[in-house]
């Protein structure tokens, strides 16, 4: 059963992705991803940034998407956890933990996971640099990563 | 009534989070929706102008011009999504 948790608190990366194969015997591989602040973007230095999402359809949407990759691959178990609020870089953002008997299933569907969060999940991202405050744009390269995974 | 919600760039904009609004007409869309708020005054025909990047989300689903809409529906625009 997928986990799915929107949050403000950080999270430990390493409990978090223990509990993908704890008290089991299957699992042959888990693949993680952690996004992370970074202190530079766009040729801007980033102080901070406040993330908004959309209570109750941001859960919902990262719920379809790993039900998705449960559909398209052989999944054991999934874990997608995302920080919301105010964050400084180095901070992270985003945990994505896949299980699966082999590792295919998992590196692939942990990729899958992300590149859908990038370009369906209600998030916002706005920073904060020496200039003032503006909204992150969305990317054509990120809805080139998710058209990949079509047909 | 159905209720409106706008994040993001588009709350800003907009200076407006959340409102309940009649339905324009029965049988309504998202389309006919748009219509009725690009008539209103200020900084409204802008942010809903053809043209302008946004997104439209009918009872926490993604959807579009033609997704139909009903009493009690909550319906969100927001901009492009940038998480991750």
């Amino acid at each position: 059963m997928p986990t799915v948790r929107v949050q403000q608190e950080d999270f430990d990366v390493g409990r978090e992705l223990d509990t993908l194969m704890r008290d089991r015997v299957d699992v042959g591989a888990v693949a993680s991803f952690v996004g992370l602040v970074r202190d530079l973007n766009d040729g801007h230095a980033i102080r901070g940034m406040t993330l908004e999402h959309y209570p109750g359809m941001t859960e919902k949407s990262l719920e379809d998407i790993c039900a998705e990759a449960h559909a398209r691959w052989k999944l054991l178990d999934s874990l997608v956890i995302h920080r919301v609020g105010s964050l400084a870089p180095g901070d992270r953002i985003v945990l994505v933990g896949v299980s699966s008997a082999h590792r295919g299933d998992a590196f692939e569907a942990c990729e899958f996971i992300m590149d859908y969060l990038k370009t369906r999940a209600p998030f916002w991202k706005r920073e904060d640099t020496p200039e003032g405050s503006r909204w992150v744009e969305a990317k054509a390269s990120d809805d080139g990563a998710a058209e990949r995974w079509k047909g | 009534m159905v209720t409106l919600l706008y994040f993001a760039s588009l709350r800003e904009s907009l200076r407006c989070s959340r409102e309940e609004v009649a339905l324009p007409s029965s049988n309504a869309t998202v389309a006919a929706l748009i219509e009725s708020l690009r008539s209103r005054d200020g900084p409204w025909p802008d942010a809903f102008a053809p043209g302008k990047s946004w997104r439209v989300a009918v009872n926490q689903r993604m959807a579009d011009l033609a997704t139909p809409i009903k009493p009690g529906d909550e319906i969100a625009f927001f901009p492009p999504v940038t998480g991750g």
